[in-house]
């Protein structure tokens, strides 16, 4: 086989169950009343974290690319990206449902009235930006905008570990773990790569 | 879109039984006959006819009592550490009979009686709890207080050997809490030594801790050692820690809300849908008037 094919008959299928597993856990968590005493908290922070993490994966991609050599990373891009999205989604669809039940108007007002929630919606209006262009098409229609649009993630990332951090009532050990990662894989696109790679043809084949 | 846990009641009811024999023994080692809830009035009688108790595994798997960690399962998993037995109260300040007292010189002769309460934590969610406990006003009055005791202060277990979350700064340590004295003496306000008849476990603040059930769960101290009549507002361990979030008098109120997060609504621990909070948490008809006058959005 090829790097591209056992990316799309190997990597690819291994990061869907990845991808899915979390949800998967939780799924079955909720069913069987594995979760913690207050189910929804817990369901909210299980799917805030793992959106978080899978986002760092995505950013981790461009770093690994240059460490490993291997330019064909860039096709699991999209996908890893797509699934950050799809937590984040169901985080906000948790809270939507079970702690707003479902009021748009009270959901107006939380982002209005409380800054963690502001940021945290915020940050989800960018991820549905950059979901919704990220098919191939939309990179062809936004040809140069679409590299600028899609730095928005950065943006998206800083704005998630805000949103975690605020949350916390007092112990913020564990949002600062996640500042720390998130600084890092900043931090890294700093150095340029030594030799230039070719710019990334975001196409996925 | 909903799928149906099974319901909780069953396990609660099954327990039931198994914790009124444990409730029995208890008692009758301690040298009780009868749970003195016939002196109740009849408000309050009629009330706890009405809450229907969580399971004794929600109300001791679910915490908040950072000496022992921050997480929720934290305090279950790592109070072993704390010894409550032999334990003594340090009692100070304007009062007639200031001592250390043993546990059982605190609270003797007198019986413990059972509160069924609802207990609201500031974070929104909540239980409702069969605590055993003894008045706080009837073990104030034998302590025989002066004119100079405003307010009474709690101060609980200071050992970061028996409590291994006091090696950590994430607050000052020792926890400390505060009642103004009318508060103190309010006959809904107990020392609570047992749930559902059994001695309180670790993790709920054994061997005794405070029950104050219109206010958020923070004001209630944990393992308490030390009991001061002071003049002075004391400034209690959350205050300290973020005085904008968290006040000295922390009532429950639905219409005051947390700065980052509404107060309007709590989530009885298992359920997966709010209910509305209640003024004072229900007892607004007992407790309002200790606060007539006063601008509860200032005073939080």
């Amino acid at each position: 086989m090829t790097e591209a094919q056992v990316i799309r008959r190997v990597v690819k299928p291994v990061v869907w169950v990845a991808g899915l597993t979390p949800l998967a856990w939780q799924v079955w968590a909720f069913l069987t009343g594995h979760l913690e005493a207050e189910p929804v908290k817990g369901m909210e922070h299980f799917t805030g974290r793992t959106a978080l993490v899978i986002l760092f994966i995505t950013l981790a991609v461009t770093p690994l690319r240059r460490v490993t050599r291997r330019n064909s990373l860039i096709k699991l891009r999209r996908l890893i990206g797509l699934f950050a999205f799809f937590y984040a989604l169901v985080h906000f669809s948790i809270f939507l449902v079970f702690d707003l039940e479902l009021s748009f108007g009270d959901l107006a007002m939380e982002v209005v009235k409380r800054p963690y929630i502001t940021v945290g919606f915020a940050v989800l209006l960018m991820l549905t930006t950059l979901a919704v262009t990220s098919p191939q098409f939309m990179v062809r229609k936004l040809g140069k905008r679409w590299q600028k649009l899609h730095r928005l993630i950065y943006f998206a990332a800083a704005g998630g570990v805000v949103h975690f951090l605020w949350a916390q009532k007092k112990d913020i050990r564990l949002p600062l773990v996640y500042a720390a990662v998130l600084l890092v894989l900043l931090g890294v696109r700093l150095f340029p790569a030594r030799r230039a790679l070719p710019r990334p043809i975001t196409s996925s084949q | 879109m909903l799928i149906n846990r099974p319901p909780d009641i069953k396990s609660s009811e099954i327990t039931d039984e198994t914790l009124y024999w444990s409730r029995r023994e208890w008692l009758a080692s301690v040298g009780l006959g009868v749970v003195g809830s016939l002196a109740l009035p009849k408000w309050l009688r009629a009330e706890q006819q009405q809450l229907k108790p969580d399971s004794w595994e929600i109300i001791t798997s679910y915490n908040n009592f950072y000496e022992f960690g921050t997480g929720k399962d934290d305090p279950k998993a790592n109070a072993h550490t704390l010894r409550p037995k032999p334990w003594s109260i340090a009692v100070e300040g304007d009062v007639k009979k200031p001592a250390t007292y043993s546990f059982d010189d605190l609270f003797k002769g007198m019986k413990p009686e059972e509160r069924i309460y609802r207990h609201r934590c500031v974070e929104a969610w909540s239980f409702v709890a069969p605590w055993l406990g003894y008045p706080l006003r009837d073990v104030i009055k034998r302590l025989e207080p002066g004119t100079k005791a405003k307010y009474v202060e709690f101060v609980t277990l200071l050992d970061p050997v028996q409590m291994p979350g006091q090696r950590r700064g994430v607050l000052d340590w020792p926890y400390v809490e505060g009642l103004r004295m009318d508060e103190a003496m309010h006959p809904l306000t107990l020392l609570t030594v047992g749930i559902y008849g059994k001695p309180l476990p670790n993790q709920n603040g054994a061997p005794v801790r405070l029950t104050v059930p219109w206010k958020y769960g923070f004001k209630s101290g944990k393992s308490i050692v030390k009991i001061r009549f002071v003049e002075k507002q004391p400034m209690n361990t959350w205050q300290l820690a973020a005085p904008t979030e968290y006040g000295f008098y922390a009532n429950v109120n639905p219409n005051v809300d947390h700065p980052r997060w509404s107060q309007a609504k709590e989530r009885p621990l298992g359920q997966l849908f709010k209910k509305p909070t209640l003024m004072f948490n229900g007892y607004g008809d007992q407790v309002a008037s200790l606060y007539a006058g006063m601008d509860l959005r200032i005073n939080f």
